[in-house]
């Protein structure tokens, strides 16, 4: 009764991202990238049965986000919705919900969805454009002691992961300077032009030390829509299938500062299982990042290397272009799009396809894709395949 | 000292003894009256064994430095005069963790593990903040 291959993803829409004020709002980001979608995969929005939305920070109070996004495209006769959070987990797991709901019958075509738009067109006289402060709130006794953003969480568990494992800052430096590389072979990424290293990420100023600027991700506006449909569907579509062959989760209820780890290993063990793959079996790999200590962990939670060992094993550039270990290959959130769960999960589908252009992996038959949210609390496995 | 002071904290219900205490110099965190198991910030339910019941207990206030952050950016007037500084979580010696500043010493020395020892800064007439000092420095 194995999900494996029974699904796949068979559209796939990106909008352009990062300071993009081609819409006001989160939904029209979202209607764009549907539409993207659908004509990526040769359907017809009355061929969608199923909307799943993960909303961003943007969409405010909306809580019935999927359901807008139905009224706003029109899409009659939805047998399946959900506005689902887990963070940057959410993509992975929309994309979970759909293969399930497909495989009992529920709905058969699925579109799967996240939009933000934190980011406001400069003003004069503003400084910025806002993304910092879309990501820079707190209150109470965090506010007090001078706790802001979103970056103090993955800092902790960064200074703590250095403390216990003797990690350095050049290592976290090594995922990012990689992962610019690959950006720079990608030219939907936001720093697709502008070469990063290490000496510019020694020199980048502090987030929250020992975090630089570099070690953070972006923020974007856009949208990225994913289409789920049955195998035997996707077949018949535009594209060539990206089956789904494994699916996971994995949200330990643990304190990650302490164990400087994430749901990983619990995800990891049923989407592997599921999809009949080894570690190394995998071909390319694409983790959540939003930060570098993110990838770092994540590497280790795998299995890649030993717990504590992430830092040597990046610092030598194995996992950037041209390396034994293929991560992140669009450049990922740090250098690409902040797309939460969709950055990672959109190249996957993009390498599995073979349309990486000038980044594209030699061989693209199996693809990790990882989603995780909050400061490492919920995590998400997806084991993409070019075969059933 | 600087005229702006730091975001003062609300003095919520849940939070009114850990206040109380500290305008008299004590630390106290919650403390679970089903498990016993000790608890920062104060929350209705208990995690452990989902006891509904607990009530404050005072500790040491004497702990280490379990992780810490330096803070460049000012997100808050406040804190303009203030960086870098350091927001720490800080193992307690009774085992609980709260989060803190370490002040009196430079960020850059403050290392993971490192014993430190809680002080107070007046903010107003209601709230003393809890801060924690490196414990080589005999109060």
């Amino acid at each position: 009764m194995s999900l494996r291959g029974k699904t796949a993803i068979a559209g796939l829409g990106i909008t352009k991202m990062g300071k993009n004020y081609a819409h006001s709002n989160a939904l029209g980001f979202a209607t764009e990238a549907l539409e993207l979608a659908l004509a990526d995969a040769g359907l017809l929005r009355s061929d969608l049965d199923g909307v799943l939305v993960n909303p961003g920070l943007t969409w405010g109070s909306d809580v019935m986000a999927s359901y807008t996004l139905q009224q706003a495209m029109g899409i009659r006769n939805v047998r399946l919705t959900a506005t689902t959070n887990l963070g940057g987990a959410s993509a992975a797991a929309l994309v979970m919900h759909a293969a399930m709901a497909i495989d009992a019958g529920m709905a058969s075509t699925v579109a799967c969805l996240f939009a933000d738009a934190p980011l406001k067109p400069p003003r004069p006289n503003a400084k910025g454009t806002g993304g910092g402060a879309a990501y820079g709130f707190a209150r109470g006794l965090d506010a007090a002691y001078g706790l802001y953003g979103a970056n103090s969480g993955y800092a902790m568990v960064a200074q703590r992961h250095m403390h216990v494992y003797g990690t350095t800052s050049d290592q976290l430096g090594a995922i990012a300077v990689a992962e610019r590389k690959w950006a720079n072979l990608n030219p939907m990424a936001e720093f697709h032009r502008e070469p990063l290293t290490i000496e510019d990420y020694r020199n980048s100023r502090w987030v929250a030390e020992p975090l630089h600027l570099y070690d953070c991700c972006l923020v974007s506006n856009g949208a990225v829509c994913v289409i789920v449909t049955s195998a035997e569907r996707a077949r018949d579509l535009k594209k060539p299938p990206v089956y789904i062959l494994g699916m996971g989760q994995g949200h330990p209820g643990d304190d990650p500062v302490e164990t400087l780890s994430s749901g990983a290993p619990m995800a990891k063990q049923t989407a592997f299982k599921m999809a009949g793959v080894e570690l190394k079996d995998i071909d390319v790999v694409e983790f959540y990042d939003c930060y570098t200590i993110t990838v770092l962990i994540t590497l280790e939670d795998y299995g890649f290397c030993a717990k504590g060992e992430g830092g040597p094993f990046v610092a030598d550039g194995r996992i950037g272009p041209g390396g034994s270990l293929p991560v992140n290959t669009g450049g990922g959130q740090l250098s690409a799009y902040y797309m939460w769960g969709m950055t990672p999960l959109s190249e996957g589908v993009i390498q599995i396809r073979g349309e990486g252009g000038a980044r594209q992996v030699p061989k693209h038959d199996l693809c990790v894709v990882s989603g995780n949210g909050g400061v490492l609390w919920t995590h998400s496995t997806l084991v993409l395949g070019a075969s059933a | 000292m600087a005229e702006i002071v730091r975001p003062i904290p609300e003095i919520t219900p849940e939070l009114r003894p850990f206040f109380e205490a500290s305008k008299n110099g004590q630390l106290v965190v919650q403390k679970c009256n089903g498990c016993g198991a000790l608890r920062f910030p104060p929350r209705r339910l208990c995690a452990n064994c989902l006891s509904r019941e607990s009530s404050w207990t005072p500790v040491s206030g004497e702990g280490e430095v379990y992780s810490f952050i330096i803070m460049h950016r000012v997100y808050h007037p406040a804190f303009a005069t203030q960086v870098p500084y350091a927001v720490a979580t800080i193992k307690l010696k009774e085992g609980v963790r709260m989060l803190s500043n370490v002040i009196g010493i430079d960020p850059h020395a403050i290392r993971c593990g490192m014993p430190v020892r809680v002080c107070f800064e007046k903010l107003n007439d209601e709230v003393n903040l809890p801060m924690f000092r490196p414990a080589a420095d005999a109060a």
